[in-house]
């Protein structure tokens, strides 16, 4: 009944996480590895990668808010982003991940933070 | 983070070798969190017993307590406190264990840079199940021509690749041929390459017991090394000199290729010795980090123009051969002159003083000039990573390996630290030339004389040695090298004069040190407490000026101060070498006058040493280190840096423990 339903939610909403491109095979991966011994495998590595990446987000934001804006600390810091989102399958992540540093590469993170925006108000 | 134990599996060894590759130990290294634990599951999931843990630093302590708990290592290339690369280099050296690099990066130029550094394989993130898999061929490689009885997986090796050839042949070829392997290997990995390795013709053959390559046998080997000259050295007379028992030519033929790759890297790194104190840190007393001999390397940069400790780093280089100080700060204390690191045989060390000499005298002159100080010598390994932290060392260019040797002598010498001052003295000795070494190395003896412990008496008898070898700096080192390997307590304190090292700023900090040495070396022999002080008062004031004279070490009782280290104060120090102070710390004040130049910049460099020296450092320590700083302050101006260098470089030996120059006190 409900148990039945919420479980077709679930699925479905996993479903889209993947269409959209939100997450990955690697994601699928991390599913695989979740057996008895470590049944709640994925839900620990996620819960993980949320802490993890909040602390990480504050350390960007600190440093995009310093001026003049340190891009080669901002450019460790997206490195390390990309690798643990990487890590868990979170492609969208990911692949802003890069984009990211390549703004960065080029020493031009306001550009980017504009076309963040977008993302920022619609999530 | 906490580590975690190992996962699963009692018994390993039984199934390990039983069910390999099932049961291999693995120990995973990472500072994100997140990838440490899906690695870490990843590898469960393989079969494989893990060790995780996301400081480079307590994984080599792991690593260093029980190098057979291990078959394997996987380490992620940026970390905050270690550089993945570093950590590849020590784990191959000491351990000689397969290690695979992870990252996120996919740039070539770092896929290359694994390879040139010994890696095994390289690996990206997000990291899959089917490469883990198929990791445990790297062990097996390795240990095929080893007379492990992993038949079964050799046996299997057989089939997915003849690695192994490559992997342990004794002759250079083979190693290259394995290098070679190794990058066709990186290619392949992803596929699951394994098909395309050759088949290996031999398991069979002679499985020849593995050798480990402990510190006494490196010890040895850089010696037999040194003493041969490296571009002379070939495996038969190494294999000759070392007269070891059960060690064929072609093991010696394989560690000599990875020495000499470890120099090569060394004498061309010039400024991450960040890595290096984190390195040092993480060091036992036993094994100084490879590292610190880049340090050194750092230490080069951090010399600026006149700061001595730089100078010692860029003449590590030219050491070549003392750059392995890594191998534990005792080691570079001691075998300062070739690597050798005899702990506690002055003998050995005369020897590497010797040999630093002999450096020291064309690397001085030259640093000399360009700095002043000279330091070129290059702060033992621990030091130089300290070093070329602080400071933004210059390099002098030569070998100021003094540096360095001041360093260990002191602090080993001195349980103290103390000792260390009194290494750094002799070691500045001789860039400036030998009066000044001369009076550096009796004035450490006084101070050794000053501290009243062990550590004095160890300085004192470096520092004659050091003149009799003629390398000023060396004397040091020898004396250090005889002390003890406590220096590297004292390099703790050391680490204040590594700050010094690098320019102005750097004498300051000698200047603390200095102050600290001195006063540690003047209430050394009673307490620490008092004179520290003083002494650094004094030699703050003095400031680097030629006030060195005046430094008189007033001893006050604050050891506090010393380590304070009040960097201001520093610059004095390197100035008021106020070792005078001390008196017996101090011999050097008179050689502080010498130096006055050199002084300084030798002070800066030792500092830079010390500072290395002191990851380790204690309170007592610093007092130590403060005396250290004194000594090198005055000799400094000399050679020290190279002095130190080169013991540290020859200390290097890989993997020991590069003990801080500076914590020779």
């Amino acid at each position: 009944m409900d148990g039945y339903g919420m479980q077709n939610q679930i699925a479905c909403i996993r479903r889209s996480l993947f269409d959209q491109g939100y997450l990955d095979e690697q994601f699928i991966q991390l599913e695989e590895l979740q057996d008895d011994a470590n049944p709640n495998f994925v839900q620990e590595i996620v819960t993980l990668f949320y802490t993890d990446s909040t602390r990480l987000i504050q350390n960007i934001e600190l440093t995009l808010n310093s001026r003049p804006i340190n891009f080669s600390k901002l450019d460790d810091y997206m490195h390390q982003f990309k690798g643990s989102s990487s890590s868990i399958g979170a492609k969208k992540v990911t692949s802003e991940c890069a984009v990211f540093r390549q703004y960065c590469a080029a020493g031009n993170a306001e550009a980017y933070i504009s076309s963040l925006l977008p993302y920022i108000y619609t999530d | 983070m906490t580590m975690e134990e190992k996962m699963g599996g009692s018994n390993r060894e039984d199934e390990a070798l039983d069910r390999f590759p099932v049961g291999m130990r693995v120990l995973a290294v990472d500072d994100d969190p997140i990838c440490l634990k899906v690695l870490g599951t990843l590898l469960l999931k393989c079969q494989y017993q893990v060790t995780t843990t996301n400081q480079a630093i307590s994984a080599l302590k792991m690593l260093r307590e029980n190098r057979n708990r291990y078959d394997l290592v996987i380490s992620d290339v940026n970390m905050p406190d270690m550089d993945g690369f570093k950590l590849l280099e020590l784990v191959g050296l000491e351990m000689d264990l397969p290690v695979i690099m992870l990252s996120a990066h996919s740039d070539t130029k770092l896929v290359m840079k694994g390879i040139t550094h010994g890696a095994c394989d390289y690996l990206l993130k997000p990291v899959r199940i089917e490469e883990l898999k198929n990791i445990w061929q790297h062990v097996v490689r390795r240990k095929k021509p080893d007379s492990k009885d992993r038949v079964n997986g050799q046996n299997q090796d057989k089939a997915s690749g003849g690695i192994g050839e490559a992997v342990q042949t004794s002759t250079s070829s083979s190693d290259q041929k394995f290098n070679k392997k190794r990058k066709d290997q990186n290619e392949d990995e992803e596929d699951d390459g394994e098909d395309n390795e050759h088949e290996n013709d031999d398991p069979s053959t002679q499985k020849k017991p593995r050798v480990v390559w402990s510190v006494e046998l490196h010890r040895k080997f850089v010696a037999a090394v040194n003493h041969l000259g490296l571009d002379k050295a070939v495996p038969k007379k190494i294999l000759d000199l070392m007269n070891v028992e059960g060690l064929t030519r072609e093991n010696v033929a394989s560690h000599l290729q990875k020495y000499r790759l470890y120099l090569k890297r060394l004498s061309s790194v010039a400024t991450q010795q960040a890595n290096m104190v984190a390195a040092l840190g993480g060091k036992d007393p036993s094994y100084l980090r490879m590292g610190s001999l880049d340090g050194f390397g750092d230490f080069r940069t951090l010399t600026g123009s006149g700061r001595l400790s730089s100078a010692s780093l860029s003449s590590y280089q030219p050491s070549g051969m003392f750059g392995r100080l890594n191998s534990s700060a005792a080691l570079n204390l001691r075998g300062i002159s070739s690597g050798v690191i005899q702990q506690g045989h002055p003998q050995t060390l005369s020897n590497s003083i010797n040999g630093l000499g002999k450096i020291q005298p064309v690397g001085l002159p030259a640093n000399q000039n360009q700095n002043g100080t000279l330091f070129q010598g290059i702060p033992t390994s621990i030091e130089l990573n300290q070093l070329l932290q602080n400071k933004s060392a210059n390099h002098f260019g030569e070998l100021n390996p003094v540096n360095n040797p001041n360093v260990f002598g002191v602090a080993t010498n001195f349980p103290d630290a103390r000792m260390t001052v009194g290494s750094s003295t002799s070691s500045l000795s001789t860039p400036s030339g030998s009066p000044l070494l001369l009076q550096a190395n009796t004035q450490q003896a006084q101070r050794s004389g000053a501290f009243g412990n062990q550590s004095s008496l160890d300085v004192a008898s470096l520092n004659q040695e050091s003149f009799d070898m003629g390398v000023h700096g060396f004397s040091n080192f020898v004396d250090n090298g005889r002390c003890h390997e406590n220096w590297q307590n004292t390099v703790q304190l050391s680490s204040f004069p590594s700050n010094s090292l690098s320019t102005c700023e750097a004498f300051s900090h000698e200047q603390l040190h200095t102050n600290n040495l001195q006063e540690s070396i003047s209430w050394r022999s009673s307490h620490l407490n008092d004179n520290p002080i003083d002494l650094s008062a004094s030699m703050a004031n003095a400031g680097l000026e030629d006030s060195r004279g005046d430094m008189q070490c007033q001893i006050s009782p604050s050891n506090n101060v010393i380590h304070n280290i009040d960097y201001a104060a520093k610059q004095q120090w390197g100035e008021n070498s106020s070792f005078a102070g001390a008196d017996s710390l101090v011999a050097g004040a008179p050689y502080v006058q010498h130096l006055e130049a050199g002084k300084l910049a030798f002070n800066t460099k030792l500092r830079s040493n010390e500072d290395i020296l002191f990851e380790q450092r204690k309170p007592q320590n610093e007092f130590s280190q403060n005396n250290f700083e004194t000594l090198d302050v005055i000799s400094s101006p000399m050679i020290k840096p190279e002095q130190y260098n080169e013991t540290g470089m020859m200390e290097g030996e890989l993997g020991y423990d590069s003990f801080p120059l500076g914590s020779c006190i």
